[in-house]
């Protein structure tokens, strides 16, 4: 036999030897289960008297006649509609100060960056304080100025928001660092050359230091779509998706469906339609976003 | 130091005052009783009661054991399978291993979180239900680890391959001899991340334990501070501030590595 041939098929054996551990664990708990996932939600939630049964699109029309999944979906949009700006916004000011020459920078930096490493469960006790009516932190401040009591937490027009101020607070620090890293790398001479042309410190900013970070925004654009569907931990201690669906968000309505209400095929249904979302947001990264840096 | 300088100093001061402070407050209240935590009482004693509360009121040491498994564990398996193909991606030239890439991308998106309804069911019929392994084993071919071993492994030199193989080195032979250390700044980077995230994961490990001799702390904290428990307000902060000590202070005392972790692994 040629001997290039062989070269080839000995390659070929060895690079799916390597690959197979990842590719079996990979099917088994990524691939199949998104198969499978779309599988149940065409069936009907199996009861013992009458075994499941194919039902076609029934499961969405039901999920589709649910308020409170139309509820959910609305707040999850809020939800993204409020936390990724709001975080990415914050995350930039925070990079730039921790940047600059201000007193006290590893303190300031250290205190921006620790709630990433806390587990978004201790978030919740630790904001906890700050909601709980009539002695909670906020409360307290607020009775200082003389504001009434606020039930933060148990109130559909602030729970959700509430939620959300945890979520920015866990992430704005986690997206500070990928802008530092950023700021790092634009060259000093640029800075010299704004100030000789007279260019003030905002003008700089706005007309030099934005644009080059532009591709650090959407990389984290990117993550914190991704993280508006999977931060909800914190749901389970401030609210529970309560009061009255106010601040349910689609993957704890996922839960719940599945594993309180035991409705698999709905919980499947819904779990279809955040892969769907998933999926335009995996397409938008690959062939808008980074396609260069992916297919070196 | 112009007016508008100063401003700016006094706002990211105020800022990172503000940040911190939800954990400076718990701190704090672990240490006082609650009626003195709510009324912010200053002045009053410091306590150790509401530790020794929190420690009796759950098996602590359990799922601290818990934790450290399953954190293990997983980044055992995620860098075996992760240098494995992760190499393959990088250096070895077969037909479809484009293709494949692509699919193994894709798990970027599906997260392992959205599928808790299948995997339960794997996992039962694996019978992997309210075990460690149950826990990990949806983790351990992370997308994003085959994606940072690639790109690791792309940027050694070919002639450092060549070489090892004109010595008569077999292709794992290469593997662990030329890659492994070239690339030991990325398995640091990354196993900073794995234990982070996985120490501080939830809804899965929550979803498939359901006895304490499983479940890893942050799924043991969320029960032991349930309102239906009615736990005070100093107890839970007492617990939490248990749970979240290891790893703040490895954070603290590792911080440059942590943030530069953090980077190199977000950074592609």
């Amino acid at each position: 036999m040629d001997h290039a041939v062989m070269m080839r098929r000995r390659r070929a054996v060895h690079g799916w030897l390597l690959l197979s551990p990842a590719l079996v664990m990979l099917s088994v708990f990524a691939f199949y289960p998104s198969v499978a996932t779309l599988w149940t939600s065409a069936f009907s939630r199996g009861t013992r008297r009458r075994p499941s049964e194919f039902a076609g699109l029934e499961n969405y029309a039901r999920i589709f006649d649910d308020p409170t999944f139309w509820t959910v979906v609305q707040n999850n949009l809020l939800y993204a509609a409020v936390t990724i700006p709001v975080s990415i916004i914050i995350a930039l000011a925070m990079a730039l100060w921790a940047n600059s020459r201000i007193p006290a920078r590893s303190f300031v930096r250290t205190a921006y960056f620790t709630p990433t490493v806390l587990p978004m469960i201790a978030a919740g006790n630790l904001w906890l304080f700050f909601y709980t009516p009539g002695f909670g932190v906020l409360d307290q401040i607020g009775a200082l100025f003389g504001a009434p009591s606020v039930n933060w937490l148990g109130q559909p027009e602030t729970a959700l928001w509430a939620i959300c101020a945890v979520t920015i607070w866990k992430e704005a620090g986690f997206f500070m660092i990928f802008y530092l890293a950023a700021l790092q790398t634009i060259p000093p001479d640029l800075k010299e050359a704004a100030q000789i042309e007279g260019a003030s410190r905002w003008t700089y900013t706005r007309r030099v230091v934005l644009p080059l970070l532009m591709p650090t925004t959407l990389f984290i654009l990117v993550n914190a779509m991704i993280n508006s569907v999977k931060l909800i931990d914190h749901l389970f201690i401030l609210t529970k998706g309560g009061p009255s669906d106010a601040s349910k968000l689609i993957l704890y309505y996922i839960w719940e469906n599945a594993f309180a209400f035991f409705d698999a095929p709905a919980a499947a249904a819904m779990t279809v339609l955040v892969l769907c979302a998933l999926g335009a947001l995996a397409a938008l990264q690959f062939f808008v976003i980074d396609r260069r840096t992916h297919y070196r | 130091m112009t007016l508008s300088r100063r401003i700016e100093a006094g706002l990211a001061l105020l800022l990172a005052v503000l940040w911190i402070s939800p954990l400076v407050f718990a701190f704090w209240a672990a240490f006082h009783t609650s009626t003195d935590a709510v009324n912010f009482n200053l002045t009053a004693p410091w306590t150790l009661e509401n530790f020794r509360t929190a420690w009796a009121g759950a098996p602590w040491l359990r799922y601290f054991l818990n934790s450290f498994l399953l954190v293990t564990s997983v980044l055992v398996g995620q860098l075996i399978l992760t240098t494995l193909a992760g190499f393959a991606f990088a250096q070895v030239r077969f037909r479809g291993r484009d293709t494949l890439f692509v699919l193994v991308l894709l798990q970027l998106f599906i997260l392992p979180e959205v599928l808790i309804v299948e995997n339960y069911r794997v996992a039962a019929t694996l019978g992997l239900l309210d075990s460690i392994p149950g826990i990990g084993a949806p983790y351990m071919a992370s997308a994003f680890g085959i994606f940072l071993m690639r790109q690791a492994f792309k940027s050694v030199p070919k002639e450092l391959d060549e070489m090892a193989r004109v010595e008569g080195c077999s292709l794992l032979g290469v593997l662990w001899r030329v890659y492994v250390p070239a690339a030991r700044p990325t398995y640091l980077a990354y196993a900073l991340v794995s234990v982070a995230t996985h120490w501080n994961n939830f809804l899965w490990p929550l979803v498939v334990t359901n006895s304490d001799t499983t479940r890893p702390l942050t799924v043991g904290l969320s029960i032991f501070a349930a309102p239906e428990n009615g736990v005070d307000i100093s107890v839970i902060s007492a617990a939490t501030v248990i749970t979240i000590v290891p790893l703040l202070v490895a954070f603290l005392v590792f911080q440059k590595q942590f943030v530069q972790a953090f980077l190199r692994a977000g950074i592609k």
